[in-house]
């Protein structure tokens, strides 16, 4: 079972839910990465969830186009994202890294030649925004042949008869866009959040993460309530963003440990 | 399988096209490609597109023999299909009109549009206005410097224009940034994509609308001159134009199809904008096709003397075509452009949109290495009024 397998089920026999944040790899800085995907690990996040920087980031908001830009700003590409998780793995061996980014990156590195790398670097999952079940053959069989977990997203809009299509190729967990729109929009509607949670279930035995939204303890409870991981993207980021120098890992931590509170409030 | 029997059902031209988007946009498109599989079938729909383009664009648009050009070049013929007699001045108010009819089928309210040169902005709030729909155009902060005389065409006919500032301020910026508006107002809103590019059905519909441009050339070049034409030209941003004009001639073997991409400072000098001619199959925007980017699968900014065509990627069934041997593709630069632009103003009274100037460029190229008899047809697919600023700051001029 991958890593991520393992992680779920070993947070479900402790009752608790799982902790997802998400950062881009190389923002603020190249060298800064790697301590804060550790910083991210001990403030009691679960899963990381690596940006790879795209210069067209079609479903993203302001706050992660930034970073992206950030970080292409400091020339960090897939290659260094895959060098940066060989790199924490030499001291993390247990937290499951999943990379998020769009098609071009890996599909310009070829994907047998992505997988093989991202394997031997110790990358658990891949999730290509831009890859839709539909255009995931000779994509999502590869990720699973060489042991990594393809993970897809569903959305509000995702008709009941597209879950099970989804559900069909995807691996690790599935990630639930709670809300319409990019990454970094706001309003949460926990109904019916946990209405479609219930849908996805009945299609889908793989644990669900919700993500989009997310700000503080309180809505991390929330969700933790009714899904089984809690993503945080854009909030992270903004204190990436605004952190003066230096600082930016213990904010990070902090914020992360607020976070941890509040999923494990919900399981209380 | 015939050439002109794609894409398949889920938008493939070959390896080509296809639906490359999050999630989020997926039930949209899939609303998108039903409707527009209804309408496409239903005489109403057909009847009504057909006669706004005759009495609103005022179409058919002629075919002229521009004989003084040809005489000059010394060579083949050189007949223009003048698109830039359109209403709004361009090819690009066919596809506004066929899109903005879908989104009143839909019962959308509210449209949304990127826009490079601004003249597919400017046809988009036409038609809003023509249809009495809200209208946002997304424009790269640096185009909207420099087709200014088109934010304000877009302001006048009621259109909110958003400036955008990430990546490289320019068309692909505009186009991120529209999808992005997209995924979120989604029930709302409709997309008018402005060119032949795009996640399916989009590709084929922008073609579909476009293809009214060589219908009418097959039965208009045989009235002025006994025959089809020997090549066709049409230059190539997102691909419209050229698709609109290439289509219905592509079961026609004899016919040379040539698309012109935009050299900039040159293919050597990696200063330009010329995907076909110098790049390599990638995703980006919804769809697979050829692509201008690094070593890292990054998107490269892109040069251009003309916003229109400033643009890294293609519409993939030009890709398709490429590949296929039927079409070829090649690319003009800057100073040609601005030559062929100034030779139309003198020989034949028609100030060309600098877009189209890339392939009346590629025309004088040809031209003279075929013979007095022989027959090229230039889509002169929009006028230069747009352009007269960036042509004065050329020549050192302040208007
Ligand atoms: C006059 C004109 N021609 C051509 C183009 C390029 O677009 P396409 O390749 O879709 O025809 C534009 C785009 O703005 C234009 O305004």
């Amino acid at each position: 079972m991958s890593r991520i397998g393992q992680t779920f089920i070993a947070l479900k026999a402790h009752n608790k839910k799982a902790l997802i944040p998400f950062i881009t790899a190389g923002d603020p800085g190249k060298g800064l990465t790697v301590p804060l995907m550790h910083a991210l690990v001990e403030a009691g996040a679960d899963i990381i969830e690596l940006g790879v920087p795209f210069s067209d980031p079609m479903a993203d908001g302001p706050v992660i186009q930034r970073a992206s830009e950030r970080a292409l700003a400091n020339k960090v590409g897939l290659k260094d994202v895959l060098a940066m998780t060989a790199e924490f793995r030499k001291t993390n061996t247990t937290t499951p890294v999943v990379l998020m980014g769009y098609a071009n990156p890996i599909e310009h590195m070829g994907y047998e030649t992505f997988a093989l790398a991202a394997k031997a670097a110790g990358v658990d999952g891949v999730l290509t925004v831009d890859i839709p079940p539909e255009e995931s053959a000779g994509v999502s069989d590869v990720f699973k042949a060489h042991g990594l977990d393809p993970i897809f997203l569903l959305s509000p809009t995702t008709p009941e008869s597209r879950v099970e299509q989804v559900a069909a190729v995807a691996g690790g967990f599935i990630y639930y866009v709670s809300l319409k729109g990019v990454t970094g929009s706001a309003n949460l509607d926990m109904d019916e959040v946990a209405q479609k949670i219930a849908m996805i279930r009945k299609h889908c035995s793989l644990p669900v993460g919700v993500g989009f939204g997310i700000r503080d303890a309180a809505t991390a409870e929330a969700v933790a309530r009714i899904a089984d991981a809690v993503v945080v993207g854009s909030r992270i980021v903004s204190e990436i963003e605004s952190a003066p120098e230096g600082a930016c890992a213990s904010r990070v931590g902090h914020l992360v440990a607020e976070l941890r509170r509040g999923v494990d409030a919900a399981s209380k | 399988m015939k050439l002109t029997d794609l894409p398949d059902s889920r938008g493939h031209f070959g390896p080509y096209g296809g639906i490359f988007v999050a999630e989020t946009l997926m039930a949209a498109l899939e609303e998108l490609r039903v409707e527009y599989d209804k309408a496409r079938n239903d005489p109403a729909f057909i009847a009504e597109f057909e006669y706004e383009l005759k009495h609103y664009v005022g179409r058919p648009s002629p075919v002229y023999h521009a004989k003084r050009l040809s005489e000059q070049y010394g060579g083949a013929q050189i007949f223009l299909k003048r698109e830039d007699l359109n209403h709004t001045g361009a090819h690009k108010i066919n596809n506004t009109i066929g899109q903005a009819l879908l989104a009143r089928r839909m019962g959308k309210k509210r449209v949304i549009a990127e826009t490079g040169a601004g003249q597919h902005g400017v046809a988009s709030a036409t038609v809003a206005a023509r249809y009495g729909m809200e209208c946002v155009v997304y424009m790269g902060a640096e185009d909207v410097i420099r087709q200014a005389p088109n934010v304000f065409r877009m302001k006048l006919l009621g259109a909110t224009v958003v400036p955008v500032s990430s990546g490289s301020k320019t068309l692909k910026d505009a186009l991120n940034e529209a999808m992005r508006d997209w995924v979120t107002n989604v029930e709302s809103t409709f997309y008018i994509l402005g060119t032949a590019a795009g996640p399916h059905p989009y590709p084929m519909l922008v073609r579909d609308f476009q293809c009214v441009i060589g219908r009418e050339c097959l039965t208009q070049m045989p009235e002025l001159t006994g025959r089809q034409p020997d090549a066709v030209i049409a230059c190539v941003g997102g691909g419209s134009n050229a698709i609109g004009i290439f289509h219905p001639y592509i079961p026609y073997e004899d016919v040379r199809l040539i698309g012109v991409e935009a050299g900039g400072s040159g293919i050597a000098s990696g200063k330009h904008a010329a995907p076909l001619s110098a790049g390599s199959p990638g995703v980006l925007h919804g769809f697979r096709s050829y692509l201008m980017q690094d070593e890292n699968g990054q998107i490269i900014e892109t040069h251009s003397i003309s916003a229109g065509l400033d643009y890294p990627g293609v519409g993939p069934e030009h890709s398709w075509l490429k590949d296929a041997g039927r079409a070829e593709y090649v690319a003009i630069n800057d100073d040609e452009a601005m030559a062929a632009f100034h030779d139309l103003c003198r020989f034949e009274g028609i100030i060309p949109a600098l877009e189209s100037s890339h392939a009346v460029a590629q025309a004088k190229k040809l031209a003279p290495t075929m013979k007095k008899d022989q027959i090229i047809l230039v889509n002169l697919s929009g006028r230069g009024d747009k352009d007269i600023d960036t042509v004065a700051k050329l020549s050192g001029i302040t208007l």
